[in-house]
């Protein structure tokens, strides 16, 4: 089932031009990669999708409801809820320690401190950094940062992750070891992945690609569905 | 690609196992070599016995259970000095130059047009992503070993040098051909 859609999305960035006209739908438990080279709008699309910015023309819509035309505070009402967000460098709060970077989520949804962090340190076991808990960013690995902020991405069971790059940050094994662990996860729980890459390696792991090429969907035959990890629901 | 040396294979897989005979030594390469073609029955014997005419490897006796006789295999000093030369040599890092992929494109560059090649380079980027795929499902699935991991390592960084060059001569296609054509 559809849940998440682009009809004709357009977004220019003053006289440059990042989206001319991109339809995609993201179904429900699905993982789409979203490829093509440098420039060719890949994040911009993602954060159009996301409800982080607003096309130009064109529509996003969730489950039906045209989230494009919604205010600031409504779009982030839903990534909150429904959304996870996850970037190349974690931008896990450096104040905080990991425990409390991956309950943040939960206690600004309302879910209760204790609560939270149980939560969160159920989450930084299955990336297996539970013995980060109580320590800050700035001790951490790039992996484990990155672990920590698969964790926070996924804590609130989200119904679509959004990652831009989730792995580009790391060496070739941590970053395997995360992608492989997050597509686990985002299968168990059915949450679809949108996951934005320039590599083919990557892309791999995703249930069919879209390429992007100049603002455009490519149509050149990569739009592929994966024989062993498509099941798409 | 470099085959990969069958004899040298069986040297050490007698080396870390000790005495074996035929069956065995199949099985054992079946296994630790998860990735690799099965090795045919025909083909251990062959290359048994050509290791025993060269002094590599010598026969230990014969165990006799339900069926045929079975001979086992022992490896002799030579045997484990061949071995050792081999582990320790370097293998000539591969020119990859030969390769079909790239012969295909600039065939078709010399006989048809552009478009013609990059037909041909869209399919092949095609079967090399659902290749890479398989292989990406197949390392990710629970049930993998670390001798699948490491052999599907091997494969799929192979591919995705293979996938990395037909997108970027996509890109250098139309430029290539006005190339070939003046």
């Amino acid at each position: 089932m559809t849940q998440l859609q682009a009809r004709g999305v357009v977004k220019a960035y003053g006289p440059t031009p990042a989206l001319r006209g991109i339809t995609l739908d993201v179904d429900a438990g699905e993982i789409i990669a979203v490829t093509g080279p440098s420039g060719c709008g890949k994040s911009t699309l993602l954060h159009c999708l996301a409800g982080i910015l607003r096309p130009d023309a064109g529509e996003v819509t969730w489950h039906g409801h045209r989230i494009d035309t919604w205010s600031e505070a409504a779009r982030s009402r839903l990534r909150r809820t429904e959304f996870g967000v996850l970037f190349q460098f974690g931008q896990l709060v450096a104040e905080l320690t990991a425990a409390e970077n991956v309950a943040l989520p939960l206690l600004l949804a309302g879910t209760g401190r204790r609560e939270a962090r149980t939560a969160a340190l159920t989450w930084l076991e299955r990336f297996g950094v539970a013995e980060l808990a109580d320590v800050r960013p700035g001790e951490m690995s790039g992996g484990q940062q990155q672990r920590c902020a698969t964790a926070r991405a996924l804590v609130t069971e989200p119904r679509v992750l959004f990652a831009d790059e989730p792995t580009g940050a790391l060496d070739t094994l941590t970053g395997e070891q995360v992608l492989t662990q997050l597509v686990r996860l985002a299968r168990e729980q059915g949450t679809s992945v949108v996951l934005v890459t320039h590599e083919p390696r990557i892309a791999a792991y995703a249930d069919r690609e879209v390429v992007l090429r100049d603002g455009l969907v490519d149509q050149s035959g990569l739009g592929l569905d994966s024989p062993l990890l498509g099941e798409r629901r | 690609m470099a085959e990969v040396s069958t004899p040298h294979v069986l040297l050490g897989l007698l080396a870390s196992g000790g005495t074996r005979h035929g069956y065995e030594l199949k099985r054992a390469h079946d296994e630790r070599l998860p990735r690799a073609r099965p090795l045919a029955f025909g083909q251990v014997y062959a290359t048994l016995g050509r290791l025993q005419r060269d002094g590599l490897v010598a026969t230990a006796g014969q165990e006799r259970e339900a069926g045929p006789d079975r001979t086992t295999y022992t490896l002799t000093d030579a045997g484990r000095a061949t071995l050792d030369r081999w582990l320790t040599e370097v293998e000539p890092p591969m020119p990859y130059v030969a390769s079909t992929l790239f012969a295909k494109v600039t065939v078709a560059l010399l006989v048809a047009d552009v478009d013609r090649a990059r037909a041909w380079l869209i399919a092949q980027r095609r079967a090399h992503t659902q290749r890479l795929r398989e292989l990406t499902a197949a390392k990710a699935a629970p049930s993998a070993t670390l001798d699948d991991v490491v052999a599907l390592d091997f494969a799929i960084a192979h591919l995705d040098a293979d996938l990395r060059w037909l997108h970027t001569t996509l890109d250098r296609v139309a430029d290539w051909h006005r190339e070939v054509h003046t």
